[in-house]
């Protein structure tokens, strides 16, 4: 039986990712910046879910580490670092050194004191960020910021080139990704989740475990930022505060925690819905409050969660239908 | 070398003495069972050996080794294995996927299917373990320790909510388990402890009342009183 | 710092302490009987505050303002509790989340009535105007912040000690099974306490509003610093709750008074040191690890 369900995850890559790629030829531009934007927060949301969905930690400002990313990146092309890989590199090293630091804090606590305490971490950066004017813009922001320069003949400026760039850095991180929650650390973290003190009492450092969790996630969620400070030419306090947070643990849930293409799927859905919304009302944001309250009320495991338990019901009443069938 | 060593430890939780001065030696390959009415502390007794409640005051040695400054998963590398009261389990992953995260950090020459396949559980492999009965659930609390390869196996009420059969079961597993493994564990069930047991340690409102053989036990005033009936 | 600008400073920070002890109380308690973190306590205390400001724009006094503000907010406590947190009964995570949605729905709700523009309240006439001290002004109306406060606190301390429901609501922050075991209708209780805590939260939002005044934004601003009161004093005790709010209201104004620029950082320095060396809180309950 677990041989043919293998089949539809391989099957569906196989799909997604030709329809990925071939994407730039079929979609408008304004499509193809919708596309593009899906891959960064689905990236981002990606990052979360492995904290999320994997170890069980809801943290609420991951945007903190988002927005870091792209400050740094944003602030070293203002300041005339044009080189790409250096400004990437850069964003990613300092969420990372930010997840360094803030892991050993807030790792302390558990449930609802983690909440607490990343939430108001999370609003720190964003005072940070707000404050300090000469740095980072302050309420203002930085603007202007210019594609990237990869140092080959292809301009980043051409949005087809601008997404392939972005989509070779999301299939590349995916594959990380999934290299990692099929590992042993990965079947490590899940444990956590199941069960804290029974790793413990398992022999496994589980404070080590959440911490890598956290520095892992912290990263990806960094190189999310670089991709979209170079996509947006822009950025501001707003992308680090606590709605950014919700915004990507929406694209979580929405597509289902845990299922790892789920939180691409979400920020999908919620690009889509974001769209359709804003075309007809300014209250995106009640909207994006509704569709909150709705989907933690009803749609718990996402689309894609929720899709996966109908389909092992459906299989599970074949099974018997077919046994029934043959007595 | 005892495999256990315990001097002078005392837990309080706020203002409630559960554990007074508790003392106890253990050496390996011993089978000692921790008996005592409910609320004695025998269950604090085991989180305090195995560190997950820290103790007040007092020390304690794991095969020599100072232990009572070490975080749980410390004390677990040097061999120290448990089972739960309340079956603590991963109940949303499969026994496969249970007895594969068991085996993990041990390095162990068994390989998930080697192992379940030894003691009998290969077909259940892909069964949730929520959806395990029970009995089986308690068991599976037993395999995931054994998993382990442990030194030292701390089994906290193995049979409790069973039926004489899967009682009979599980007893007949720890009576055959090698004598490289020392056994300490709490039950309430006295022919069980009959069955298995070296050495008794009675426990009382958080004190030892008395350590003997089973007809040391057995014969002894203050235990007989403290315990009124002792047959299930 | 000369003596007098300290007494004034002592004096901020205990009168901002307590309207951040009406907060934060509402805030623990919720979670020490229900196991929620109200993630929209801030918006209460917004909305409290706006709600405030129309009632006494309407009627001209504070009074109304102040207990409209309160009845109204306590309404939609018990709206937001039996409707959707009573179908996520023992999904505690999951009710958070709730509360979070309903952050974004409430703060968006208030820029479309109100507009971005920030509304500040009107001091009842007779609290106008300021006293010297040593040498120093300082407002009437921060002195009756303080006697307000210490009043509200007192009523709450007694409510919880003093009065039959008071001693359920501790039971049950306690061991709420037992409670419901003894044949009391517990989820009257968590209606109950939501509604307290909105009332506190909104009498806070009009209290402050003659100072801080009502704009979108309020909401999380206030909401971290009430985070942080729990953080520092502990989740579920009020004690905890009281002295977490006198310690994070003196980190605040003495944080403003010396380093204006990153006075916030005081708050999260606070907190950093109190999580390093107690995870739970100064007198949070122990957790066992």
């Amino acid at each position: 039986m677990k041989q043919r369900w293998l089949r539809f995850p391989l099957i569906g890559s196989i799909v997604a990712l030709l329809a990925l790629l071939t994407s730039p030829l079929i979609l408008t531009p304004y499509g193809l910046s919708l596309m593009t934007q899906v891959l960064i927060f689905g990236l981002f949301a990606m990052s979360l879910d492995l904290l999320v969905g994997y170890t069980g930690l809801v943290s609420f400002n991951h945007a903190s580490f988002f927005g870091i990313g792209a400050y740094t990146a944003g602030i070293l092309v203002t300041q005339g670092y044009e080189n790409f890989w250096f400004t990437l590199l850069a964003g990613v090293t300092v969420s990372l050194i930010l997840a360094f630091l803030l892991g050993t804090l807030v790792l302390r606590s558990s449930g609802p004191y983690f909440l607490m305490i990343t939430l108001a971490f999370g609003q720190m950066v964003f005072a940070l960020a707000w404050r300090w004017r000469s740095v980072t813009g302050g309420d203002d922001g930085l603007s202007g910021i210019p594609r990237p320069e990869l140092g080959l003949p292809i301009s980043m400026w051409d949005s087809q080139n601008f997404y392939y760039l972005v989509l070779a850095f999301f299939i590349l991180s995916s594959f990380i990704l999934w290299r990692i929650i099929r590992s042993k650390l990965g079947r490590s973290i899940i444990g956590v989740r199941e069960s804290e003190s029974r790793m413990q009492a398992l022999g496994y450092n589980t404070w080590a475990i959440k911490y890598l969790a956290y520095t892992i996630a912290g990263g990806f969620a960094g190189l999310a930022g670089v991709f979209f400070v170079y996509f947006n030419g822009f950025i501001s306090p707003q992308q680090l505060d606590w709605s950014m947070s919700g915004l990507v643990i929406l694209m979580v849930i929405v597509g289902g925690a845990g299922t790892f293409v789920g939180p691409v799927i979400g920020a999908g859905a919620i690009f889509v819905l974001q769209n359709l919304i804003s075309a007809q009302t300014e209250r995106w944001s009640m909207s994006m409050g509704i569709i909150f309250i709705l989907c933690v009320m009803y749609l718990r495991d996402g689309v894609v969660g929720y899709t996966i338990k109908l389909s092992k019901k459906g299989l599970r009443n074949y099974e018997s239908f077919r046994n029934k069938k043959r007595e | 070398m005892k495999a256990l060593e315990i001097k002078n430890v005392s837990k309080t939780f706020g203002g409630l003495a559960v554990l007074q001065d508790v003392s106890l030696a253990i050496e390996a390959g011993e089978r000692r069972a921790i008996i005592g009415p409910n609320g004695a502390g025998k269950t604090t007794l085991f989180n305090v050996i195995s560190g997950v409640t820290p103790l007040n005051s007092g020390e304690i040695s794991l095969f020599g080794k100072k232990s009572e400054h070490l975080p749980s998963f410390r004390r677990a590398r040097l061999g120290l294995a448990r089972t739960f009261q309340q079956n603590n389990l991963f109940f949303n992953l499969t026994l496969l996927e249970n007895i594969h995260l068991a085996l993990l950090p041990h390095k162990s020459p068994f390989t998930p299917k080697e192992f379940l396949e030894d003691c009998g559980w290969w077909e259940k492999r892909d069964v949730l373990v929520k959806e395990l009965s029970y009995g089986e659930q308690r068991q599976v609390e037993l395999l995931l320790a054994l998993a382990q390869s442990p030194r030292l196996l701390l089994l906290d009420e193995p049979t409790a909510g069973m039926s004489s059969v899967e009682t009979h079961k599980i007893t007949s597993m720890i009576r055959n388990l090698s004598r490289e493994i020392t056994v300490l564990i709490i039950e309430h069930d006295m022919e069980v402890v009959f069955d298995l047991a070296d050495y008794i340690t009675v426990l009382n409102y958080g004190k030892v009342l008395f350590e003997g053989t089973q007809e040391e036990v057995r014969s002894d005033k203050r235990v007989k009183e403290v315990y009124l009936g002792t047959a299930d | 710092m000369d003596f007098s600008s300290l007494i004034i400073q002592i004096l901020n920070g205990i009168s901002y302490g307590l309207l951040l002890f009406l907060l934060a109380s509402g805030l623990s308690l919720i979670f020490g009987l229900m196991g929620i973190v109200n993630l929209a306590h801030g918006s209460y205390y917004m909305l409290g505050a706006y709600l405030g400001f129309v009632i006494i724009q309407e009627t001209g006094n504070f009074l109304f303002g102040l207990l409209g503000a309160g009845a109204a907010l306590a309404l939609l406590g018990v709206v937001m509790e039996r409707f959707f947190f009573r179908k996520l009964y023992k999904r505690e995570l999951d009710q958070v989340l709730l509360t979070f949605g309903f952050a974004y729905l409430f703060l968006d709700l208030a820029k479309w009535i109100w507009g971005g523009v920030p509304r500040i309240l009107p001091k009842p006439s007779f609290l106008e105007g300021s006293v010297s001290i040593l040498g120093e002004a300082f407002p009437i109306y921060r002195f009756a912040m303080i006697v307000i406060g210490l009043g509200i606190a007192l009523l709450l301390w007694a409510f919880l000690e003093k009065t039959r429901t008071g001693i359920i609501i501790r039971a049950g922050v306690d061991d709420k099974e037992m409670v419901s075991g003894l044949g009391i209708n517990i989820q009257l209780y968590f209606s109950g306490i939501f509604a307290l805590g909105a009332f506190l939260a909104a009498l806070g939002g009009v209290i402050s509003g003659p100072i801080v005044g009502a704009y979108p934004g309020l909401d999380f601003e206030i909401l971290v610093l009430a985070l942080a009161v729990v953080v520092v004093g502990g989740l579920g005790t009020l004690k905890g709750a009281f002295l977490g709010s006198l310690l994070i209201g003196f980190a605040e104004t003495f944080g403003k008074a010396f380093f204006p620029d990153f006075a916030m950082f005081t708050i999260y320095v606070t907190m950093a040191l109190v999580l390093i060396f107690k995870p739970s809180g100064l007198l949070g309950k122990e957790e066992s690890r």
